[in-house]
């Protein structure tokens, strides 16, 4: 097998001392399309943000293409799960996207070449957003504004995208388009779907992991009750109706923080 | 209004005026946008303390101004980062500390201090020629850095997370932004006195961010209507023998809460979003 894109070994990380992730080893390849799940708080959004060189682990390796983080980030897309900015910015669609090529130019001054902005075109033909290129962010739909972020991580020319629960803000119908992207994408680019939506995991993902600080790697895309119980620690029902399927779980313990 | 104008004082006023409005709009811009207001508040009362000394060992202030004022930037823009205070509870030390540090310093230089009220509440209507070209210089330093990380200014004023991980240097453009505050702040002490510097540094851009969705736009916004303002307050300064700073200022919040209120009539009626 080929060397991993990003590779993980033994990592750990606490926040002001409360364990957040323990012994997390994980490796990313090629066309993987991997889906992570895990309670809330289980560490999922830590986790990218280590990737992504955001967080430094306490002990462990972190390594992109046999690196550290910093050096090759820029090669991967990020979609975060919470706004990490302000709507209201005055920040136009197609500004925004451009901004996923500012890792790529290396001049003292960062100005966008005529590629740059065929590029930035490119991902927001891709994700069907062309004709709002020049509207200002506040005044797009939820499901418009979440393919402005994946517009931006895509002009990158990402090698693998990181989503944290990208369909969160969204209705049903711009979830089911979300994710049918998601799959043309994938023949491109590895995928690493963070998400509580068990349903959407197992029609799309190859392989899937369970992250509750701890993380299990299974090697198909099938979910398991056992798989299941083993993460969240305490039983699980698959609710088996309706789009989308919802864990609900029963608290045997105080959930941290 | 006509016999003024042949006054050398009085043009030197409006070219400073003009120079002024210009940082002011560019910067103001960012500051509003970035929610970053207050800290150019403390950054404009910390620089009292650099005035003080400059009374305190026989140097120019505003040179002193210029010392306090980029220090306290950094050591705010390393602090908040650092996360340890509570940001609010910083600005607020410096804000005062600066201020008290100025009171003590001049209190402490010899014989009485002559313009000093000036420093406080600004005279934009005694400014000598040598200051218009140090504001000139300024104002093309500002211009030249913003047109030169335009995009990284961009970036991290709008999502530093995202900055970060596309390498760039977060930490330094945001020194950088607040290090140009505090020159424009510098600037603007001539004018309206550190007490009043925060008014006059919001309130043009937070004018054009109400009625533009562009970033430029709204700095070019910003910088005609600070010169309107400054242009009016100097009139009714002359007109009714007011200070010149307080009139500039209170002509600005009277326009921004008239604005105000004309965007909330018009989201009313069409129910377009108030920014």
């Amino acid at each position: 097998m080929t060397d991993p894109i990003i590779h993980l070994e033994d990592v750990w990380f606490s926040f002001n001392g409360t364990p957040a992730l323990e012994g997390v080893s994980l490796d990313i390849y090629e066309r993987d399309f991997l889906g992570i799940i895990g309670p809330n708080g289980g560490g999922k959004t830590t986790l990218l943000k280590l990737i992504l060189g955001l967080l430094a682990p306490d002990r462990g390796m972190i390594r992109i293409m046999g690196e550290p983080p910093e050096r090759h980030r820029t090669d991967i897309g990020y979609v975060p799960q919470y706004r990490t900015f302000d709507f209201g910015y005055p920040i136009s669609v197609i500004e925004v996207v451009l901004m996923g090529r500012l890792g790529h130019i290396h001049s003292p001054f960062r100005k966008y070449s005529l590629e740059d902005r065929k590029i930035a075109e490119e991902c927001l033909a891709m994700m069907d957003i062309a004709d709002i290129a020049d509207r200002q962010v506040d005044q797009l739909s939820g499901g418009q504004q979440q393919k402005v972020i994946l517009a931006r991580a895509l002009a990158t020319e990402p090698r693998v995208l990181l989503l944290d629960e990208p369909t969160n803000q969204v209705d049903v119908r711009t979830e089911v388009h979300f994710f049918e992207i998601l799959r043309q994408l994938h023949e491109d680019m590895a995928i690493v779907l963070v998400t509580h939506d068990i349903g959407a995991v197992s029609v799309y993902v190859d392989r899937i992991a369970c992250l509750n600080r701890r993380l299990f790697v299974h090697d198909s895309g099938e979910i398991t009750e056992d798989v299941l119980a083993e993460t969240y620690q305490c039983p699980v029902e698959l609710i088996a109706h309706g789009v989308p399927h919802r864990v609900l779980k029963e608290h045997d313990r105080e959930e941290s923080p | 209004m006509i016999d003024i104008l042949q006054f050398a004082f009085f043009q030197h006023a409006l070219v400073a005026g003009v120079l002024i409005s210009v940082a002011c709009g560019i910067i103001g811009a960012y500051v509003v946008v970035k929610k970053i207001a207050l800290i150019s508040g403390g950054i404009s009362h910390s620089a009292f303390g650099g005035i003080g000394l400059g009374y305190l060992f026989g140097f120019d202030p505003i040179l002193g101004a210029l010392v306090f004022s980029l220090a306290s930037a950094l050591a705010i823009g390393v602090a908040s980062r650092k996360g340890g205070e509570h940001e609010d509870t910083l600005i607020a030390t410096m804000w005062a500390t600066g201020m008290a540090l100025g009171i003590l310093f001049v209190s402490l230089a010899p014989g009485y201090a002559p313009d000093l009220f000036t420093y406080l509440f600004g005279n934009i209507l005694f400014i000598p020629e040598s200051d218009l070209l140090l504001m000139l210089a300024l104002d093309l330093l500002i211009i030249g850095v913003v047109y030169l990380f335009y995009n990284e200014l961009l970036a991290v004023t709008f999502d530093e997370e995202f900055a970060s991980i596309m390498n760039i240097p977060v930490q330094r453009i945001s020194l950088l932004l607040l290090c140009l505050t505090a020159l424009t702040v510098v600037m603007l002490i001539r004018a309206v006195g550190v007490i009043l510097v925060i008014a006059l540094l919001t309130l043009p851009a937070a004018i054009g961010r109400q009625h533009s969705t562009r970033l430029l736009r709204i700095m070019g916004i910003a910088i005609v209507l600070g010169i309107l303002f400054t242009f009016a307050g100097m009139w009714l300064s002359y007109l009714l023998s007011v200070p010149s700073g307080a009139s500039i200022i209170l002509i600005s919040a009277a326009c921004y809460a008239a604005s105000t209120l004309y965007v909330r009539r018009k989201h009313h009626r069409t129910g377009s979003p108030i920014r």
